[in-house]
């Protein structure tokens, strides 16, 4: 088990977002997170990540409380990438990649050759080698993503918690980035979480499903076991049909009309 | 960046990853940019000289070279005495100011990703004019007033600013301290600073609302050694810390959620940033009175120079070290008559941030 949520509750000040909710992660998973728009899957990928501090409950990681972990030693096992992420005005690709090794860097050692060896890596395995003198903002938003996927990777974490990576960008560019992760996870042996909008997407690329509603776990599974019409219907409110997804064979949904 | 033809060897297809140059030395390693070193080092020059000027400027003309000689302790008789027990002090007093504000400007600004938080925006400098006021006009009245009055005014300003600068620190903090809300309680803490200034300035005797204005402005006048003494101790203290705190900078500007992820504790980071920034404003503002725009303009103005992500400690501290001197030099020689040289920091700084915005393709940083 590398990563797991024990009996959590997440809240925000007074506001309970999660109650009671349990969640394991295996080495080596490729787990997607779905569920309607406030159903708390990024408040739970938040507290996963050490970012929220349960109010009851607690988060593992290798078996040890996160929040007991000095945060440093975590940046060196769990990478994550927050939901819209912002660059500082002018800083280049290069540069934000490299800020992904601060947590192996010290006062002396800002660059080590380690450092830069990976970083190069990481850079050109996303495809950003040739980006790496440009502004982050001069990019588009697909490159971006790339960007920052390259500085988590520069991280050099095996666990990896991605929020909505795929948020405004266009479809082939929402391709480009789980490409990206399918292979972070099948090449690079990661274990990842990632919170996900659109459900064809998560069933096609993420081994594991798990759905969410009112801040509960509804379903954990398989796509094909999760991504039922009797789901759509509990957790989205939505009558649908599910057919195979004629490229992959993953479950596909296509929705007839809304419920209620 | 694009290579037109095809080359063999991978490591020379890629553009260099950082940008900078790389430095090596055995286990100690970096990145330098020239730039990030030019720039300190052109301001540090124009900053001796300028001082330089400035000190031989006066009733009794001195040449630069003969100012350096004496400041570098081969000066003779009374030119010895009036560099250095006349004039120095005010130059002296204006570089700490400048590199104590410059410096304290480049902390909040990346620490909220906002270029509007400065100690100006944030009142805390608004909270030493508080209590320089109170100090200077209510010296004469009731109990309470006699009792700040005999503190003196920088000590009084120094009050005024730390208090200010507590509030703001204690008001702000939630598990944490968000930029957006810093900047929100900063103004509103600006506001009741003002409004507590100005209802002292009413109720005061016209002569002490004189001397209080120019208080409030921010001069150099008159200064001493007494003045550049606690100062330049502080300063000891902060500036090394501050310019510690740059690593921690560059990934706090990602925002909370990124700088956690990357293994930065958060509260303490956060904690000592704020407290380095306000302590190098209410010393600066203390000695000065709160010379107006040069923590807001300044890091903005290096920032556009060295070409970086994020307004560079160093190059902000010394243009604007710069900055006040040059200004008190051109209030004292240039205007007519002298005006407190916070009028003209804002005068000169605030064009040439301008052309810089016009210039440039940056909207902020």
């Amino acid at each position: 088990m590398r990563l797991a949520a024990e009996h959590v509750r997440l809240a925000y000040d007074d506001r309970v977002v999660v109650d009671d909710l349990d969640l394991e992660l295996t080495e080596g998973s490729f787990t997607a997170i779905v569920g309607p728009n406030g159903c708390g899957k990024s408040t739970l990928l938040r507290a996963l990540g050490r970012l929220l501090r349960p109010a009851a409950g607690q988060v593992l990681l290798d078996g040890r409380s996160i929040a007991r972990t000095p945060t440093r030693e975590v940046a060196k096992v769990l990478g994550l990438l927050p939901q819209a992420p912002v660059a500082p005005e002018g800083l280049t690709v290069g540069d934000l990649v490299a800020r992904g090794r601060h947590p192996h860097q010290s006062w002396l050692r800002q660059w080590s050759r380690d450092d830069e060896a990976v970083v190069t890596e990481a850079l050109s395995w996303t495809d950003m080698a040739d980006l790496a003198e440009r502004p982050v903002d001069a990019l588009s938003g697909g490159q971006r993503q790339r960007a920052w996927i390259s500085m988590a990777l520069a991280q050099g974490t095996d666990l990896l918690l991605l929020d909505e990576p795929t948020t405004y960008l266009d479809l082939s560019h929402q391709i480009d980035v789980l490409e990206l992760v399918g292979r972070l996870h099948a090449e690079r042996g990661r274990t990842v979480v990632v919170v996900l909008h659109d459900l064809n997407l998560a069933a096609r690329y993420a081994k594991r499903l798990v759905a969410m509603k009112d801040g509960a776990l509804v379903a954990s599974g398989t796509p094909e076991e999760v991504l039922t019409e009797q789901l759509l219907a509990d957790v989205f409110d939505l009558e649908a049909r599910v057919l195979p997804d004629p490229v992959a064979g993953t479950p596909m949904v296509v929705p007839v009309r809304r419920l209620r | 960046m694009s290579v037109a033809a095809p080359v063999h060897a991978p490591e020379a297809q890629a553009p260099p990853v950082r940008s900078g140059r790389v430095v090596r030395l055995g286990r100690v390693s970096g990145v330098v940019r020239w730039r990030d070193l030019a720039v300190p080092l052109v301001a540090l020059i124009a900053l001796v000289l300028v001082s330089a000027v400035s000190m031989g400027r006066g009733d009794f003309p001195i040449g630069v070279v003969d100012v350096l000689r004496t400041l570098a302790g081969l000066g003779e008789g009374p030119q010895e005495f009036i560099v250095l027990e006349l004039r120095a002090p005010r130059v002296v007093v204006g570089v700490l100011v400048g590199l104590a504000l410059g410096m304290a400007g480049a902390l909040f600004q990346t620490f909220a990703r906002n270029p509007l938080a400065s100690p100006d925006t944030l009142g805390i400098t608004t909270g030493a004019s508080a209590g320089a006021v109170a100090a200077i006009v209510l010296s004469g009245g009731t109990s309470a007033g006699a009792v700040l009055g005999g503190l003196g005014i920088p000590l009084a300003a120094l009050l005024g600013a730390l208090t200010t600068g507590f509030l703001l620190f204690l008001l702000t903090w939630r598990a944490g301290i968000d930029g957006y809300r810093l900047v929100l309680v900063g103004i509103a803490l600006w506001a009741m600073g003002t409004a507590l200034t100005d209802w002292l300035l009413t109720n005061a005797e016209i002569y002490d609302a004189a001397s209080a204005y120019v208080w409030i402005t921010g001069s150099l006048n008159a200064r001493t050694w007494d003045d550049a003494l606690p100062l330049a101790l502080a300063l000891v203290v902060l500036l090394p810390a501050a310019l510690a705190t740059s690593r921690l900078l560059a990934v706090l500007q990602f925002g909370d959620d990124t700088a956690r992820g990357l293994g930065v504790r958060l509260a303490p980071t956060q904690t000592a940033v704020v407290l380095l920034a306000v302590g190098l404003v209410a010393f600066a503002v203390s000695a000065a009175g709160p010379i107006a725009f040069v923590s807001l303009i300044v890091p903005q103005i290096a920032v556009r120079l060295t070409g970086g992500a994020r307004p560079p400690l160093l190059a902000s501290g010394l243009l604007g070290a710069l900055l006040v001197v040059g200004a008190d030099l051109v209030t004292r020689t240039v205007l007519p008559e002298a005006l407190p040289v916070g009028i003209l920091t804002a005068a000169i700084g605030a064009p040439y941030l301008l052309w810089l915005l016009v210039r440039g393709r940056r909207r902020f940083t």
